[in-house]
């Protein structure tokens, strides 16, 4: 037996725990279903009702959706309203069950009889309305709009137009006039309606904005009659007649004022009445005067029409209700692009808002804030945020954060504002500084010697007050600059104090002791321990009586289980066995092209400040890579100094691109980035006449594979005959790659590089570099291998073999077989030709070797090499390589 | 435009919800799922306002009843509280000082309600009295509607 409606809520509202409450419903679904079943009809609304409130309390109600279909077929008025509303609340549009009820619409919409049927059927099409409903049904719907339909129906017909162009935007020609002429309707829901689908036109199709525009004597007109009190009670609300039409009419004028300065003209009288007389005691006249200021600042207005709007705002950002001040600065966001200065008077007031305790408020005045500053305004307002940064919301701390750090960056007056500011937000909120901003900053360090010391004092001091909560960003900078800059700090090298900064005597011990704290205290951070471990060996070349303690404290790491500290201290440690080159590896690094390194990452950065070196100037700012390339120019005499330069060139814009250096990138980046700097200045070294240096600069220098490959290659060029053998492009590509990977590529040799075998010994092999070796060299023929182990599994290694000709002579029928034993495989690939041109005329041929026994026994081969000689006599070698480096 | 009006009890209990947008009832429950707590949370004296997603939710307590409408971000927020108000004031009407549970036993006619008010996701009727009007008239015709079944099958 069905229950009543009533009842089933009750016996829901009575369950008390949600088990019972899903016994209860899955029990009366069962009924429901029986019920359906059975074609009951007597009760087939109620159960659909029923089914309603199943589906409000979440549960599926699928089984019933054909009942409201069937309610709808149905002939009287109260299963066609019950079968309506189900269908609106039980099915969505894109259910393929909608199909079937068009018919029953069509029908419905053309009911002579019952006027309120053919509303139902207009509620439900403007509510649920598909794509192929609005197809079928548009013509019957405009049909509904005539004057001959009562305003009953045709107030719900233009609504249901609204969704129907929606839908389908095609269909909107039909409805253009139509629309324009309910404005002329006697019923104010009618008219209302009727600007509503303009207001949705012009939204799809902005073009017939001309087409609209003649109708603005007939808005101004009804809203003019709006304006006076008491002509249609009905509509009344606190004394405004109809506040929904009018703002829907401001919203009208709005749209056809903008831009056209005719129109406008015509509606300004309206608008400043409106603007004048509206009461703003009651939320209905401020929806109605928010409205006017958007119309007013949203068409060509004159000024006095504007003053009046922006004072409308000034009351309402006063205003002591949350809503009006919201709307207030809501208004004044879109307003700030027409006019600055109005809104710059309420300054003050937006920045307090800023503070205010509720988070929409907030968010709005921070938007507004940070349209309102510009270069004359950025101390104060910098300084405001800041302030409430220290008190502000956790949740609403990185929004916060993020919009100083942009407005630092971009409204700097100069470069010390610049450090000082971000120095301050990195100290308040150094969490929810992006790792970007930091390196930005950094990279406009080292090109700014006349800061370079006063940043380093103030970073030494903001770590030193804080070295237990500083957060990782502020940390990894401070460690940095302090690496960098270190011996600055002595008063005695840091050069004069600028104006206003504390004067600070610090001794280089206490540099050392402050690294030691942060290690200390920040042990378990990889990242903070790789960057002390870096810092403290630029350190050994700046204070040079802290060398002993600095070698110790980066020993300490050769044992360290993260991987990468270890790395770096065994690295590091290596190169105290070089003192004859170890300041210059450690020399500080080049200044970093600005423009190039914002261009590439879409950063904004401070307008370069006067005596600060200009960002795109080259020059002096690239010092050092200018040094190492002016090496390169003395030692390979042979090249023209044309190319050369090129290639200096390109060295330092190599560094000048490396995601600079340093800070945040975690792990292997500043490795990467010094170690090729390091590189370059072996290069210097080598080329300076180090004899047989080449395995050296292979075991010392931590290169990643693919680069120290190349700078070799650059070597051959200084030393060979053929300069053209290297050209620039071949340096960039590789350090391209590594730059745009980041760490992971750094990271991955390195991690497959350390076996399991003792540290020490280890610390030559575990270098992520390529050696390369000459394997075989004879009657004026070279073969070099260069080596590269496999990522992922270190017993494979990939072998380059690049055999050079330096006869005067040709060579031809060169091939080149190779004989392993029986514990590792090879794989030979076909060697790139058999030809040796003279001079310099290079064969190359890959083959990988898989060394099963890989940590036992080393790498071995037996070379046989046959060709023919200048003279065409057949020449066979046989030849055994065995220097392979160890690790092999 | 209104995206949807959802009317939620202070417990969280959702009492109605007319949805104008299409959201299919996967979206409709996440809707409601993450938007009860965000106006539940907020204390009283805030502003009735708050940013969700791409759209704006404005909303307004009654006693112990939530009425709730996704706007467009465009929308004028007070004229959309003046529309949950009038939407209020004509309930209070038609239920003779409407409570929450008024609403939960007939919930069925607090749609109807609706309906006369709202239309996709726009105002029809800015008149109380009209809408007054015309849900009375059509509960007449269902009553007159039941009786004539009701007669009909006394006849037989």
């Amino acid at each position: 037996m069905s229950i009543r409606l009533r009842d089933l809520i009750k016996a829901v509202r009575a369950c008390k725990t949600a088990a019972e409450e899903r016994e209860v419903i899955a029990k009366e679904s069962a009924a429901l279903r029986e019920a359906f079943r059975e074609q009951d009809q007597s009760y087939r609304h109620r159960n659909v009702a029923k089914l309603m409130y199943i589906h409000m309390l979440g549960y599926h109600t699928h089984f019933g959706q054909m009942e409201t279909l069937k309610l709808i077929a149905g002939s009287g008025f109260p299963e066609k309203r019950m079968g309506y509303l189900g269908l609106m609340i039980l099915l969505d549009e894109r259910q393929e069950v909608l199909m079937l009820v068009t018919n029953s619409l069509k029908m419905d919409l053309n009911n002579q009889k019952n006027g309120y049927i053919v509303g139902l059927a207009l509620v439900a099409l403007g509510n649920i309305c598909s794509t192929e409903m609005a197809r079928d049904l548009a013509p019957d719907v405009e049909k509904l709009m005539d004057p001959a339909s009562p305003p009953y129906i045709r107030k719900k017909a233009a609504l249901c137009a609204i969704r129907v162009v929606k839908k389908v935007p095609e269909l909107l020609d039909q409805f253009v006039t139509k629309a324009a002429d309910l404005l002329n309707d006697r019923n104010q829901a009618v008219v209302l309606c009727g600007v509503t689908l303009m207001l949705q036109i012009l939204e799809l199709d902005g073009t017939l904005v001309d087409k609209y525009r003649p109708t603005v004597p007939s808005l101004c007109r009804i809203l003019r009659s709006l304006l006076q009190s008491g002509v249609s009670p009905e509509h009344d609300i606190g004394g405004i007649t109809n506040p929904f039409l009018q703002v829907k009419l401001l919203r009208l004028l709005r749209l056809l004022g903008r831009g056209h300065a005719e129109s406008s003209d015509a509606m300004s009288d309206i608008l400043a009445q409106v603007a004048s007389n509206i009461e703003a005691n009651r939320n209905a006249g401020n929806a109605i005067l928010y409205e006017c200021v958007q119309t007013i600042m949203g068409i060509e207005s004159i000024g006095g029409l504007r003053v009046l709007a922006i004072n409308i705002l000034g009351r309402f950002l006063s205003n002591k209700d949350n809503n009006i001040r919201y709307v207030a600065l809501n208004t004044l966001a879109k307003v700030v692009s027409v006019d600055t200065q109005a809104v710059q008077r309420h300054r003050a007031t937006i920045v307090e808002c800023v503070k205010d305790a509720d988070v929409s408020i907030r968010r709005r005045a921070l938007e507004l804030v940070y349209s309102l500053v510009n270069e004359g305004n950025i101390r104060t307002l910098t300084k405001e945020l800041l302030d409430y940064l220290a008190v502000s919301d956790t949740e609403f701390k990185p929004d916060l954060t993020a919009k100083i750090c942009m407005l630092i960056q971009r409204f700097a007056p100069d470069r010390r504002w610049y450090l000082d500011q971000l120095l301050a937000v990195m100290i308040q909120a150094g969490a929810y500084v992006k790792d970007e901003v930091a390196r930005t900053m950094l990279v406009h360090l080292t090109s700014t010697p006349d800061l370079q010391a006063y940043a380093t004092r103030a970073f030494y001091r903001a770590l030193v007050s804080n070295v237990d909560g500083a957060a990782p960003t502020l940390l990894r900078a401070a460690v940095w600059v302090i690496g960098e800059y270190g011996e600055m700090l002595l008063p005695s090298m840091g050069g004069p104090l600028l104006e206003g900064e504390a004067p600070m005597a610090v001794s280089d011990a206490e540099v050392v002791s402050l690294l030691e704290t942060v290690l200390r205290r920040h042990r378990s951070e990889p990242v903070a321990v790789e960057h002390v471990l870096t810092a403290a060996m630029k350190l050994t070349a700046r204070l040079p009586a802290q060398v002993a303690r600095l070698k110790t404290l980066i020993a300490r790491f050769t044992t360290s289980a993260q991987l990468e500290g270890q790395t770096r201290s065994c690295e590091y440690g290596k190169i105290f066995g070089h003192e004859r080159i170890r300041p210059q590896l450690l020399e500080r690094m080049p200044a970093l092209d600005e423009a190039e390194y914002l261009r590439t990452n879409n950063l904004e950065g401070p307008p370069s400040a006067p005596g600060s070196a200009a960002p795109s100037s080259g020059g002096a700012r690239r010092a050092n890579g200018a040094s190492s390339g002016g090496a390169l120019v003395t030692a390979a005499n042979t090249a023209a100094s044309a190319s050369a330069a090129t290639k200096a060139h390109t060295g330092s814009d190599l560094i000048a691109g490396l995601d600079v250096l340093g800070v945040g990138g975690g792990g292997g980046v500043p490795a990467a980035s010094k170690t090729l700097v390091d590189d370059l200045h072996q290069l210097d070294a080598l080329l300076d006449g180090v004899p047989a240096a080449a395995p050296l600069a292979a075991a010392v220098a931590p290169a990643p594979p693919v680069v120290t490959d190349d700078l070799l290659n650059l070597l051959d060029v200084g030393l060979g005959p053929s300069p053209a053998a290297a050209t620039p492009t071949p340096i960039a590509d590789p350090m391209a790659s590594i730059l745009g990977g980041t760490l992971t590529p750094m990271a991955a040799p390195a991690a497959a590089v350390a076996p399991p075998v003792p540290l020490v010994a280890t610390a030559t092999a575990a270098s992520p570099s390529a050696p390369t070796i000459v394997a075989w060299q004879q009657h004026g023929l070279i073969v070099t291998f260069t080596l590269v182990k496999h990522p992922a599994n270190p017993a494979c290694t990939d072998i380059l073999a690049i055999t050079t000709n330096n006869n005067p002579t040709d060579i031809t029928d060169f091939t080149m077989q190779v004989a392993v034993p029986k514990f590792m495989q090879i794989k030979l690939e076909p060697a790139s030709g058999s030809l040796l041109t003279a001079r310099g005329g290079a064969v190359t041929q890959k083959m990988v070797i898989n060394n099963t026994q890989h940590g036992v026994k080393p790498l071995v081969m037996r070379l046989r090499i046959i060709f023919n000689s200048a003279s065409g006599q057949s020449v066979e070698e046989l030849a055994e390589v065995a220097n392979f480096p160890p690790g092999f | 435009m209104i995206h949807f009006v959802i009317l939620m009890s202070r417990q969280g209990k959702v009492r109605l919800a007319k949805w104008y947008s299409t959201y299919n009832m996967k979206e409709r429950a996440r809707v409601v799922k993450e938007i009860t707590p965000m106006i539940l949370a907020r204390p009283l004296k805030l502003c009735n306002f708050l940013d969700w997603k791409n759209i704006k939710l404005v909303y307004k307590r009654y006693a112990s009843l939530y009425f709730v409408c996704g706007v467009d971000a465009g929308d004028n927020e007070l004229i959309t509280l003046e529309i949950i108000h009038e939407f209020v004031e004509v309930l209070d009407r038609y239920f003779q000082n409407v409570c929450e549970l008024d609403l939960i036993f007939n919930f069925h006619k607090a749609y109807y309600i609706l309906d006369e008010l709202l239309v996709a996701g726009e105002l029809q009727e800015p008149s109380k009295k009209a809408i007054h009007k015309h849900i009375h008239d059509q509960d007449e015709l269902v009553e007159k509607a039941k009786n004539g079944t009701a007669e009909d099958g006394q006849a037989k």
